[in-house]
């Protein structure tokens, strides 16, 4: 490690790290604004300068970029001299020249960085007497709002968007002081990314569009750690509350997970959180079939009555918390508990399971799957199946020029020197899909195939790693050979497709790939998709034996079954209507536990309100394995209450011998931990409720939350007395210290001077690394037991004559409870089915033409997929009008009659590759 | 061979401007250092006479092209293109040198690029040139084509074993592509930004490959070198500097030009002689020597050599060679808001004290050219002298090159500044409107 | 009228083909795609550049971000001959704002302005490198030196000259 001084004092500072970074590291406050941690230096704003000397005897020095400079050993700099105080104050200075002083009506105003380093550098009288430049804003889509006259033209938005993120359509347009970012005409940004651009733009360019107008500042937003129920990747989350409503969602660094990137989904999908379609208070069905809403404690008895003594069986969810479904798997036992999960689903998510617990290859993290550097997808999109993970993948793909930056000696930060350097060359990424994906821009090969074949394509991989003979297969050899070549090989499965063989394929390609290296220097990886927040937690609670919902309506209809509870789960979105009718039919009553109104909620005898993820707590265990808890940021309002809470209560009042004693949801996981030796690693996660940091909990709200307003004041002028936390480590105050807490507490950043997310590395050992606290999560399935590897599966296989219904899930729409989020909900597609040319061609249809499915009356729209494989029509589980489809059935299409085309355009547009309305 | 000549640059310029074709310039002993040297040195001694000649970049900076050269990968362990490339981008105000080589003597350039790119072992060669020179486009392609009937370019040339393809780049505008990193991104298709340095083009240029770029005039001395040697190059120059260097002379003197001259004659020589002095009625007050972004010198300095040493020990640059001359009648603070205006246009848009430092100055000096300054705007010159001036704090050189006559005006000619203050108005005939770049 | 001309031509698109030929990727003949259209339309309209960017399998942004950089890219329509005015330094002490004065009043546009006829646009341009004829200015592709503003109509006479 080379020492350097700043300043006449010494550091020692890490080995090939810029001036600028080490700097932070060290604690020393250089303002900057285009450097960013992820995304490296190109020294365009020049506000990091410094003073560097030539040696002991200059005395002059020169200006050198902070975020430009290699430090090397020995050097000398200057920070707080007046030379390069005084070139930063002029840099700012000049930014300020056109800026708007809009402060005080800016959504960022308050975490604005620009703001920050303002005060920082002390500039304060303007001296400019010209006229300020103008610019007209854009619309950019329901999420990110424009608002140029603020842009200090740092770059970072299109470095992030472009480079980073591998969005086209955000650019720098026009030149000198003219220069302006944005679209090429007004239109939703296209990339499922872009609200990154929120926390990434320095200044208020780009903020919440759900933000703007609510008039709420970060100071006036109590938070808490949380993590995104949006799919199982499992981003780290802070949701901002204000007045009982979640105001916004901002990304909680983790340096395993989603670093310092959100998708879309995850940002603007909390929204469901504040829906009128929330239920406020428990129901009870009347017998003129309508809902008399209950107390709470009337609730509860109602919820005893039913269940206590009588024949009970229950329905997970994957989207709930391990411990709500522990509960109620406790309640009705294991062989009576479902885990809430579709027919076609559950053996595939069973089987991944299964095989992540028994693979000798990683499971790796995100950070692992951007450490790759050769990567074959099997079957899924990830971008929307798992969104954070394409936007991992496509810094894989950077590793290649990485590798020729390190010949040239060039360091990763270098970043616009290696993007120069490497040009297009890239890590090989190979994508095997039924039709195109958003990742095939940065794709070497891809091809497209049917869920079966892939399969078989993955075995044919395989035994080209094994030696075998793959003569038949020429591509699968070439694919054998980029993995070979690689020293991280990835190869990625999911299953979204209900393809169990190809999850085997996948595992035993990588299984191919450990055993053929015996001195370790190649470190294969195999990353497994699961759909939702909790599918693995769900797949390790309920392990291989649990019913499906077939085998619980066989059991209902033979009257094996009174009363069915049903966790926060929306059944007709796990069946055809005539399945669950059948089983909701066949029970005598019907009790819902859930946030939100559904079709299930219709057919329910009790209706408990639940708390949302973001007003409670719990654990949820990520593709990964990681076990991740959540905490509540604000007390559910009316009588909600945790799922938690309610099955608790209910275990108490039948006198459970597990339960009698248990108080807190600390007790409970330790009792699911206890029980369930897959999920012994869940207490892990975090802390338990008797963290104190500096003795006292961990503080809710900033140091400058402002408690008076007149919100309240025509029921009571009295501020009303705060809640009070008992189960966690935090407190609804701003009292405490929120300082070198473990990462799993993080509840908000900020710190003197830096009130913008940029005091992240405040909370860091050294700039960009892990959270001081440590890496929130745990990781449950490390070390596996005796590892295996598939031999040769048999895809499953419907009647060539027909098509095959191929779920391509939707980031905007397949997901339950984001696409009851405002913004999300408008960027949700029609129900379409997608066709290859050659099958639309035999249908005699085209792109906008209408079709129905055999048996059915319901029409859709007809896309076409150029890349889709022939025989395969793709449609997007969850959109209003695909609920009940079956996954992989056979069927047929015809032309729909007395179909209305739309506008050509619209449909133009919505066909497009990539589109997202 | 032809006998060594003495205006190697301008020895095919006819009076009238006609430019030379291949049969006149093979007559005039044309593309004899082509066949005297392709395959008949190695590109190692080839570097080494250039190296030897002591050359120096005729772009502005004057960097020894030698050793320039001698950063380009020659091992070739990495498989790939290199590139020269050509920097005919002249927009530098006051400069009008590369235009008359390129318009009268096409040949001249491209059998210069043909050795300087069997120097370098490079396959690819541009020429990047400025749309608004239709005429030298159009002559450009002509000589390559007929390079190509000849066997000049292309395929093993002259069964040489060496290739090269050569293509005409016309530029799509803006002043910044004549920095040489903006100039790559350009050709690549994408904003004229320049790039930070490390990596250098000649490991890491267009396209992320090793490329050198230089200047017209520099390129078109290098076959003349290579035929005549290197002690013949040196001796054409009068001090320490060698060879001959175009310099020319604009604003109002008598017979405003450009000449090959030894380089290190004397400004005098050049001004009075050349030039011809100042126009009747109007004298010497000033002159930026080498282009619009370098330091003024006054009369007192008329006797020095123009060479790079000595213009630089006066406290400003040769740059390109070619003077603009500021008269008794012309406001010196219209004259520096204009080239700042202009510096301000041209920004790439990068940097901050480019971007926005620079439309500030202008800013400033508008309202004192408009009779609207403060005592204290000169501070705030200063001040922005201090910020955008010194190479390092911006991202490029066009920043500082841009506050060179600002800061040495208020050096110079302090008084002026001081008078539009006092006056409130500016005291000089030539309107104060006319010096908006827009 | 806007379905009678293509928004890329068949020969523009061979023109420009024939560039890509010796570039590493599509999107690098940017900038010649551009002058292309240009030099057979007189500027790029936003169905040019959307279909130009589609034939470089850009997206519309990346390539407008180029086209706005470049100043003799014209995104909105010009006149048959564009007048390029040089007003940097040496055509300003010669007296280019006379020359400038002198078109204005002849043709009745100012910087940036079309003439009601679409004869001319009258532009600034950045130092035409012929500084020793000052003032200079180019009408079409032809350079005018040594102007004088008296006979400025002189320099705007002649057939409009486009390739
Ligand atoms: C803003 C700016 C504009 C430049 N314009 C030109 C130019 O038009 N022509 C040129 O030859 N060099 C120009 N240069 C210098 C080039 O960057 C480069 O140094 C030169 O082409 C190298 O050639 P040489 O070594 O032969 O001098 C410019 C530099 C800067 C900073
Ligand atoms: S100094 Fe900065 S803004 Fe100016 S041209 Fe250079 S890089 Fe661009
Ligand atoms: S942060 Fe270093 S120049 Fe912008």
């Amino acid at each position: 490690m080379p020492k350097i001084r700043i300043d006449n004092q010494e550091y020692e500072v890490p080995e090939g790290a810029n001036l600028l970074e080490s700097c932070l590291s060290a604690g020393l406050d250089l303002p900057y604004f285009c450097w960013h941690p992820a995304m490296g230096s190109v020294g365009a704003c020049r506000q990091c300068a410094v003073v560097q000397y030539q040696n002991e005897e200059d005395t002059r020095g020169r200006i050198v970029m902070g975020c430009m400079t290699p430090v090397t050993e020995g050097a000398i700099f200057s920070l707080t001299g007046d030379k390069a105080s005084g070139f930063r104050q002029a840099v700012i200075e000049s930014l300020m020249l056109n800026h708007p002083h809009d402060c005080a009506v800016c959504a960022e105003g308050g975490e604005c960085h620009l703001q920050d380093m303002t005060v920082m550098v002390g500039h304060r009288d303007r001296r400019y007497r010209g006229l300020k430049k103008t610019h007209r804003n854009q619309y950019l889509g329901p999420l990110v709002h424009h608002e140029m006259n603020r842009c200090i033209t740092c770059y970072r938005c299109t470095r992030y968007y472009r480079d980073y993120a591998g969005g086209t359509d955000l650019a720098a347009m026009a030149s000198h002081d003219h220069v302006f970012f944005g679209r090429h005409d007004e239109g939703t940004l296209q990339s499922e990314f872009a609200g990154n651009l929120v926390e990434v733009c320095p200044t208020g360019v780009f903020t919440d569009k759900t933000l703007v107008g609510q008039y709420t500042r970060k100071w006036d937003l109590q938070s808490a750690p949380s993590v995104c129920v949006g799919c199982a990747v499992g981003c780290n989350t802070v949701p901002g509350e204000r007045y009982g409503k979640v105001k916004r969602v901002h990304n909680r660094f983790n340096a395993e997970v989603n670093g310092y990137f959100l998708c879309d989904r995850g940002r603007y999908g909390s929204g469901y959180v504040n829906s009128d379609t929330r239920l406020p208070y428990p129901g009870m069905r009347g017998a003129e079939g309508r809902f008399t809403a209950l107390n709470h404690h009337d609730a509860l008895a109602e919820f005893e009555r039913l269940t206590v003594g009588r024949r009970v069986a229950g329905i997970g969810s994957p989207r709930a918390s391990v411990e709500a479904n522990f509960l109620l798997r406790s309640l009705v036992g294991s062989d009576s508990f479902a885990p809430g999960v579709s027919e076609q689903e559950q053996p595939s998510l069973q089987r991944a399971t299964a095989l992540m617990r028994s693979t000798p290859a990683r499971v790796p993290s995100l950070a692992d799957i951007e450490s790759a550097d050769a990567i074959l997808v099997l079957g899924d999109d990830v971008t929307h199946t798992a969104p954070r993970v394409a936007l991992a993948l496509r810094q894989s793909v950077r590793n290649r020029a990485y590798e020729l930056a390190a010949d040239m000696k060039l360091q990763p930060w270098q970043d616009a020197a290696i993007r120069n350097l490497a040009q297009e060359q890239r890590s090989p990424l190979v994508s095997v899909t039924p039709g195109s994906t958003r990742l095939d821009d940065v794709a070497e090969r891809t091809l497209h195939l049917a869920p079966g074949e892939i399969a078989e394509f993955a075995f044919a991989v395989a035994a080209a790693l094994s030696g075998g003979d793959s003569a038949g297969n020429p591509e699968a050899a070439a694919v054998a050979q980029m993995l070979r070549d690689a020293r991280r090989p990835l190869i990625i499965a999911g299953t979204s497709l209900c393809e169990e063989a190809l999850l085997d394929g996948a595992a035993a390609v990588a299984g191919a790939l450990v055993s053929r290296e015996a001195d370790g220097t190649r470190a294969p990886m195999l990353s497994l998709v699961v759909p939702e927040a909790n599918s693995l937690g769900q797949a390790l609670l309920c392990g291989d034996d649990a019913p499906d919902l077939a085998t619980l309506t066989a059991r209902a209809e033979a009257g094996e079954i009174e009363t069915l509870i049903v966790l926060e789960n929306d059944l007709y979105r796990r069946g055809t209507g005539e399945e669950i009718d059948r089983l909701l039919d066949a029970v005598t009553t019907v009790i819902v536990l859930d946030g939100m109104d559904s079709a299930t909620c219709s057919r329910a005898d009790l209706v408990l309100p639940a708390a949302s993820a973001i007003e409670s707590e719990g654990t949820v265990v990520s593709m990964e394995g990681r076990a991740q808890r959540y905490y509540p940021v604000f007390v559910p309002g009316d009588e909600r209450h945790s799922s938690l809470y309610w099955l608790l209560c209910c275990l108490k009042a039948a006198d459970h011998k597990h339960f009698v004693d248990i108080n807190h949801v600390d007790e409970v996981i330790a009792a699911c931990a206890s029980a369930v030796p897959a999920l012994a690693g869940i207490v892990d996660a975090a802390p338990g409720g008797s963290y104190r940091s500096h003795g006292v909990r961990i503080p809710r709200q900033p140091h400058r939350y402002s408690g008076r307003t007149a919100m309240r004041a025509n029921i009571s002028v009295h501020e009303p007395k705060q809640p009070q936390d008992e189960e966690s480590p935090l407190a609804y105050s701003m009292e405490g210290l929120n300082r070198d807490e473990p990462g799993s507490l993080l509840p908000f950043v900020w710190s003197p001077g830096w009130n913008s997310n940029q005091s992240l590395h405040k909370f860091q050992d050294e700039v960009g690394g892990a959270l001081s606290g440590g890496t929130a999560g745990a990781r449950l399935i490390e070390a596996a037991g005796p590892t295996t590897v598939p031999e040769a599966a048999t895809p499953s296989s419907i009647d060539a004559a027909t098509l095959e219904l191929i779920p391509r899930p939707a980031i905007f729409g397949s997901d339950e409870l984001s696409a009851r989020s405002a913004g999300v909900r408008d960027l949700m597609p029609d129900a379409y089915l997608e066709l290859s040319v050659a099958d639309a061609k035999t249908l005699g249809v085209e792109a906008g033409d209408g079709v129905v499915l055999g048996g059915s009356d319901t029409a859709f729209e007809v896309r076409i997929d150029p890349s889709l494989r022939r025989g395969c029509v793709a449609y997007a589980p969850g959109l209003n009008g695909c609920i009940g489809l079956v996954p992989r059935s056979g069927v047929s299409l015809s032309m729909a009659p007395d179909w209305k085309r739309r506008d050509a355009d619209l449909i133009a547009r919505d066909g497009q590759e990539g589109s997202l309305s | 061979m032809t006998d060594a000549p003495t205006h190697p640059l301008t020895r095919n310029v006819r009076p009238d401007r006609r430019p030379t074709d291949m049969a006149a310039y093979e007559a005039n002993g044309g593309y004899n250092s082509l066949k005297t040297n392709i395959g008949q040195r190695t590109p190692a001694e080839c570097l080494e006479i250039i190296k030897d000649s002591n050359l120096r970049g005729r772009g502005g900076a004057g960097f020894p092209t030698g050793m320039k050269w001698s950063f380009v990968p020659m091992d070739n362990a990495t498989p790939g293109h290199k590139y020269l490339i050509c920097n005919a981008d002249e927009m530098e105000p006051g400069t009008f040198k590369d235009r008359l080589l390129m318009e009268c003597d096409p040949h001249q350039l491209i059998e210069g690029m043909i050795l300087s790119a069997y120097t370098l072992q490079a396959d690819i060669a541009y020429i990047f040139i400025r749309a608004e020179y239709h005429k030298a486009i159009g002559l450009l392609r002509e000589a390559i084509t007929a390079c190509h009937e000849k066997g000049y370019l292309g395929d093993n040339i002259l069964g040489s074993g060496f290739s090269l393809e050569m293509h005409v780049h016309v530029s799509a505008g803006r002043y910044i592509c004549g920095e040489e990193t903006a100039l790559i991104s350009s050709l690549e298709g994408k904003r004229a930004n320049p790039r930070a340095k490390p990596p250098f083009p000649q490991v890491s240029g267009l396209w992320g490959r090793p490329t050198i770029v230089n200047n017209v005039e520099t390129l078109c001395n290098i076959h003349h070198i290579l035929e005549f040697g290197a002690d013949w190059f040196q001796a054409l120059g009068k001090g320490e500097d060698a060879g001959t260097k175009l310099y020319g002379v604009s604003g109002r003197v008598k017979n405003p030009g450009c000449w090959e001259l030894p380089i290190g004659t004397s400004i005098r020589e050049i001004i009075e002689d050349h030039a011809g002095g100042m126009e009747d009625g109007y004298s010497l007050r000033g002159f930026l020597p080498g282009g619009g972004s370098t330091d003024f010198l006054t009369p007192e300095h008329l006797d020095l050599a123009m060479d790079y040493g000595t213009i630089g020990k006066a406290g400003s640059r040769m740059g390109t060679g070619t003077m603009i001359v500021l008269d008794d009648k012309t406001c010196p603070i219209g004259f520096i808001h204009n080239l700042t205006s202009f510096f301000a246009r041209e920004s790439c848009g990068f940097c901050t004290p480019c971007r926005d430092g620079l439309p500030w100055s202008a800013q400033v000096l508008e309202s004192l050219e408009n009779g609207d300054g403060r005592p204290e705007d000169l501070e705030t010159l200063a001040y922005q002298i201090d910020y955008i001036g010194a190479i390092g704090n911006t991202h490029c050189a066009l920043a500082p090159g841009a506050m060179e006559p600002v800061q040495s005006a208020l050096k110079y000619f302090r008084e002026d500044f001081e008078a539009h203050i006092n006056e409130g108005c500016c005291p000089y005939e030539r309107s104060a409107s006319g010096g908006a770049v827009s | 009228m806007t379905e009678l001309i293509p928004a890329l031509s068949d020969s523009e698109i061979a023109a420009i083909d024939a560039e890509i030929a010796h570039v590493p990727y599509r999107s690098a003949v940017a900038i010649d795609a551009l002058k292309i259209v240009q030099a057979h339309r007189g500027w790029v309209s936003d169905e040019s550049l959307r279909a130009i960017a589609r034939h470089l399998e850009m997206s519309a942004e990346e390539l407008d971000g180029v086209a706005t950089f470049y100043n003799l890219i014209f995104r909105q329509p010009v006149g048959d001959r564009v007048i390029l005015l040089c007003n940097s330094v040496t055509c300003w002490i010669k007296g280019c704002d006379k020359v400038q004065a002198a078109i204005t009043e002849n043709l009745g546009i100012g910087l940036g302005e079309t003439t009601a006829d679409n004869a001319f646009t009258l532009l600034p341009v950045t130092c035409l490198g012929a500084c020793d004829r000052a003032p200079v200015m180019m009408v079409g592709d032809d350079l005018h030196q040594d102007l004088d503003p008296a006979e400025i109509e002189k320099a705007l006479s002649g057939e409009p000259n486009r390739d």
